[in-house]
């Protein structure tokens, strides 16, 4: 195609990409160099309600002049980048040189925020993805064998958890999984263990919030493995069976291989998903035990605290972790790529 | 196929259209002017619990002719307010704000003083409901609130013990509640990680004496005996709660007060109106239910609780026609003929008329006490954000309360350096 | 037909298998059954604090209404609370989104498909690297300048923002089907002298619409459940459902409202069932056209 018909081709969606996302990331990226002015304060009286007292109070007009000759603020560089709430090179430093052993140091490590962040993020993303790719493998598998009339319904069905989620998450499942709800009791009953709460250690929180998520991701996976399964090779499968490959030998040389590229974008967007993990922790409200990025910026960002260059700062931080993830997939890509050019 | 449903979706966006034409003109129709707005432009943001609600549609009332009012209140109200102020005009010409949300409208300089406007127009509301900053009247307060203690008559009588007046005292009625088996968990408080617990955390630590910040500056002074103590005291109450506290918020604590499982609780007064008609509860909870007044820790007597007010307050960036349309639609909102019995227990009004109901007997115990007003500083919200990442660690046995309070404070320190509260 | 990797097998792996989706299907639809069957409950029962079985029987439901079920919780979404303008701004939002998405996104899809160069591999990437942009920080990011420019609250606005943000999904799921599309379609069609354009509006479009249809679907379902921007970029008056629903639950539960969001969710996927059971089979098809490819 020539350059020329391909920019016109290409035009809307890059114009609506370049608005909605490429502009914010722009504006993102310059926000975290930046931080607020160094505030002026002056002491006022203030009287509410329930009486007067002296308070504190930002001057703005002392800093009007400031803000008008730098709207964006004070250039921190790279500092927000590498303070406590983010990298915190120095505390990691610290923490390296003063401890004792790897268990020590780690312990330190996942005392900072960031870190704490990450490594559930991590743990999440690592264990969620394979784990749905193989449920998502298994569960097409046993509903292409189905009978042609029950697949309707069983394809809604398997859907139903990808459908339904943020509010039944939200409201419902977390009612069901309380001990007194209908699954936290029934696994206080399997377990024997009548004080068994989900949502009272870190371990089962984490648990609980990575069973959620195969069970959410599940069907994505489901259904594009399902399709892919739709366009096996008859022959190439008749001639494994004329053969005498077993049943597992027919899945593994001949099924896999064909769907080995859908297996690769599933991966590729649910790793992206995965590491942005947020909406099970504001839902199951498990910020006690877990911490992600994505809730790391929501909590900067919220209500009354609005710290905007630090919310901007694991943002990048959350897009160059995501380009180190896909990394080893981009490569792949690339080399398929040249390969057919 | 999908040619039909287009065919369909494009008459229901027709039919949409055609309908919202006729809704506009025959608003119009009705045409002259009400609650004294010539014209202008009123647009209220704001929280959206029931007493909000009713003053949104108070001021809705004002409607007639060209003066369009509307009123957004909804749970993301504190995401949308500095946004929604900040344009030139401004969206909201109006935002109902609390102790708390009025400080990032006031930091970035987004509302204006109303002294000109009630010497123009007056209103019916005394002069302890003008919330004075530096001597400029930045908001008309209309309701209080607190959170304050509750607690079962008849569980308590069964418990044979006396009502709590102190956490120590609360201590020692769980203890005998939980072996007479009278409650499995006795006491309840908001404790979910976040906001809820820091705001626990805050109460708890103005009751022993405590002090945010040093004198004059914005560095934080929690780290010290009056916090660990305050830790302390909130591990004591802990062993007494549902094992998922750091999961529970107010909507939870509420729901297992009214199941009847809880004999004692720490509630806002904003929520009591519900509890006391019984209405969803299980029978004889809500005829047993007791609103008292605050409590106090380690015999200092200081209430360990925080006053809070809500109000509204005016954009700045607006046209004085706006803002005048905006602060007549709200002084109707308020006005004292809006009372009546049901109105009368959303909230404890502030507002001329309002006899109190049962419903605010906490409120006005907390207030008659003499409790703190949440502090209405730049950098609060900073702290409060930092306690509620890091308390968790501690309540849930991770760490010592130095080290807890120490996170908190490197925290909050690294935020208001980049705010600039901080050099 | 490709069942023939199943086919012929053992009474005992038909059993296990079988067997499988039955449990499979308990764990995807129960959560979802529940709630449905509870929506005709008072809240007392269906979050009952004393014992959960009293969602299954309604104790509470039969002596505060005096029957086993309730049409409560419905009457008060759709009656009282409006639900049904929630709904109406649902279908408008989700027909735009699609039809907006899928148009710019085939074009767009087709180029990078048909173009040999470098750059349009590097722009796949980039799309790519886009999509990793958490979604709170981007609609953080839009606040600000859409109520300066008035853009905000407006349908309009929302069904943009949700086109561009899902559009490096789509484009990687419609180049990599049309890259299934052979190129001696178009290129011979262009050899008897149609422009790129005639070739793409005679000979691929007639061909597109399977994967078309399962792009669609996905895009659909993103515009349906969407609650980040909804929530933030409507106004009160053009709210869709979710977050509609969500604020029936509110910060401050009023009594009953719950179970309003109760109905709600019952109700909102309930047309879901119908697409999905209409369109199951062009969906299937669809992704099989495509083979999506990494």
């Amino acid at each position: 195609m020539k350059h020329r018909t391909f920019f016109w081709f290409f035009l809307p969606t890059a114009l609506a990409m370049l608005l909605f996302i490429f502009l914010p990331i722009v504006s993102v990226v310059t926000q975290s160099l930046f931080v607020d002015h160094q505030q002026v304060f002056r002491e006022v009286e203030n009287c509410d309600i329930f009486g007067c007292k002296n308070e504190m109070m930002i001057d703005n007009e002392a800093t009007e002049a400031l803000r008008e000759a730098q709207p964006l603020g004070r250039f921190a560089g790279l500092s927000t980048y590498f303070n406590r709430s983010h990298l915190a090179t120095t505390e990691v430093g610290q923490a390296w040189s003063g401890s004792q052993g790897w268990g020590e140091f780690l312990g330190l490590l996942i005392n900072l925020p960031f870190y704490k962040a990450l490594i559930f993020t991590l743990t999440f993303t690592f264990t969620v993805t394979p784990l749905l790719i193989v449920l998502g493998f298994v569960i097409a598998i046993a509903v292409n064998a189905l009978n042609q009339k029950l697949k309707g319904v069983v394809i809604f069905f398997s859907l139903l958890p990808m459908i339904v989620t943020p509010l039944v998450g939200s409201l419902i499942l977390f009612w069901m999984i309380d001990s007194r709800g209908i699954i936290g009791n029934t696994l206080q009953y399997l377990f024997a263990n009548p004080d068994l709460s989900l949502k009272a250690s870190t371990g089962l929180t984490w648990v609980m919030l990575i069973v959620y998520g195969v069970w959410h991701a599940a069907p994505f996976a489901f259904v594009v493995f399902y399709a892919g399964l739709q366009t096996l090779p008859q022959d190439t499968l008749e001639s494994a069976m004329i053969d005498g490959a077993t049943r597992w030998q027919r899945i593994r040389y001949v099924v896999i291989p064909h769907i080995m590229p859908l297996v690769t974008f599933v991966a590729l967007i649910q790793l992206m998903d995965n590491f942005r993990v947020f909406e099970p922790i504001v839902g199951f409200n498990a910020e006690a035990h877990a911490t992600s990025l994505s809730w790391i910026i929501y909590n900067d960002l919220g209500g009354e605290t609005r710290l905007l260059s630090s919310a901007a700062t694991t943002s990048v931080l959350t897009i160059i972790g995501v380009a180190i993830l896909l990394s080893p997939v981009l490569v792949r890509t690339w080399r398929d790529w040249n390969r057919k050019v | 196929m999908l040619k039909k449903l287009m065919l369909a979706a494009a008459m229901t966006v027709a039919f949409t259209a055609a309908n919202t034409t006729f809704t506009s003109t025959s608003a119009l129709a009705d045409g002259h002017a009400k609650c004294g707005i010539e014209n202008g432009r009123v647009n209220i943001i704001g929280n959206e619990f029931p007493a909000i609600q009713t003053i949104g549609t108070g001021a809705k009332a004002c409607a007639a002719g060209d003066v369009k009012i509307s009123a957004n209140l909804t749970k993301e109200h504190k995401n949308i307010q500095v946004p929604g102020l900040s344009g030139n005009p401004a969206e909201y010409t109006v935002a109902i704000v609390a102790n708390s949300s009025i400080v990032p409208l006031m930091n970035d300089d987004l509302i204006r003083p109303l002294d000109d406007l009630i010497a123009k127009h007056g209103g019916n509301f005394g002069k302890n409901q003008q919330i004075t900053i530096g001597g400029k009247v930045m908001a008309i307060g209309f309701m209080a609130n607190a959170q304050h203690f509750v607690y079962r008559k008849d569980m308590l009588e069964k418990a044979g013990m006396e009502a709590p007046k102190t956490y120590e005292d609360v201590l020692a009625v769980a203890k005998v509640m939980k072996d007479k088996g009278i409650a499995q968990y006795p006491f309840g408080g908001a404790y979910s990680a976040g906001w809820g617990l820091a705001q626990e955390f805050n109460n708890m630590y103005l009751g022993h004496g405590g002090k945010f910040f040093k004198d004059g500056s914005a560095m934080p002074s929690i780290n010290g005996p009056e916090g660990i103590a305050t830790l302390g005291m909130m591990k004591k109450l802990t062993a007494y709660m549902n094992p998922d506290f750091l999961t529970m918020n107010n909507n939870e604590i509420n729901a297992e007060w009214k199941a009847g499982n809880l004999p004692m609780m720490q509630m806002w007064g904003s929520r009591a109106g519900p509890l006391l008609t019984g209405e969803g509860s299980a029978p004889g909870v809500a005829e047993s239910t007791v609103l008292s007044g605050p409590l106090s820790v380690a015999g200092k007597g200081i209430p360990a609780t925080t006053l809070w007010w809500d109000g509204f307050t005016i954009a700045k960036n607006i046209s004085d026609a706006d803002a005048e349309a905006s602060y007549l639609a709200m002084v109707n909102a308020i006005d004292p003929k809006i009372m009546n019995d049901d109105v009368a227990t959303q909230a404890v009004w502030m507002i001329d008329g309002y006899k109190p109901t049962p419903a605010s007997a906490g409120v006005f115990a907390t207030m008659k006490a003499n409790a703190t007003p949440y502090p209405m500083l730049p950098y609060q919200a900073l702290l409060h954000s930092a306690l509620g990442a890091e308390l968790a660690d501690f309540l849930s046995g991770k760490e010592s309360a130095e080290k807890t309070l120490a996170d908190a404070e490197a925290a909050y320190i690294t935020a208001a350096k980049e705010k600039g509260f901080i050099k | 037909m490709a069942s023939s990797v199943v086919d012929n097998k053992s009474p005992v792996l038909r059993t296990l298998s079988t067997l499988f989706i039955i449990v499979w299907l308990i764990i995807a639809a129960f959560p979802f059954l529940w709630t449905f069957w509870g929506s005709f409950k008072v809240e007392l029962d269906f979050f009952s604090k004393e014992n959960w079985t009293n969602a299954i029987v309604g104790v509470r439901t039969v002596t505060e209404t005096g029957g086993p079920f309730t049409g409560n919780g419905y009457d008060g979404a759709w009656v009282q609370e409006e639900f049904w303008r929630a709904v109406l701004n649902t279908s408008i939002v989700c027909f735009f989104v699609v039809c907006t998405s899928l148009t710019i996104g085939t074009l767009g899809g087709y180029a990078l498909s048909r173009s040999g160069f470098r750059y349009a591999f590097w722009l796949l990437i980039i799309a790519l690297i886009f999509r990793a942009m958490p979604p709170i920080t981007l609609v953080a990011g839009y606040l600000l300048p859409f109520f300066e420019w008035g853009l905000w609250g407006h349908l309009s606005t929302t069904i943009i923002v949700l086109v561009a943000i899902n559009q490096p999904f789509t484009l990687w799921m419609l180049h990599s089907f049309f890259q299934k599309i052979p190129k001696d379609l178009d290129e011979s069609a262009m050899v008897d002298g149609c422009t790129s354009f005639q070739a793409f509006r005679y000979v691929i479009i007639p061909v597109m619409w399977p994967g078309v249809i399962t792009t669609g679907l996905f895009s659909f379902l993103l515009a349906y459940n969407d609650f980040a921007v909804t929530a933030m970029l409507l106004s009160k008056e053009n709210q869709t459902m979710v977050p509609k629903i969500a604020s029936f639950l509110g910060t401050t539960q009023t009594e009953g409202n719950v179970m309003f969001a109760v109905a709600s969710v019952v109700s909102a996927t309930a047309p879901l069932f119908v697409l999905v059971m209409f369109f199951q089979r062009q969906i299937v098809s669809g992704l099989t056209a495509g083979a999506v490819k990494g």
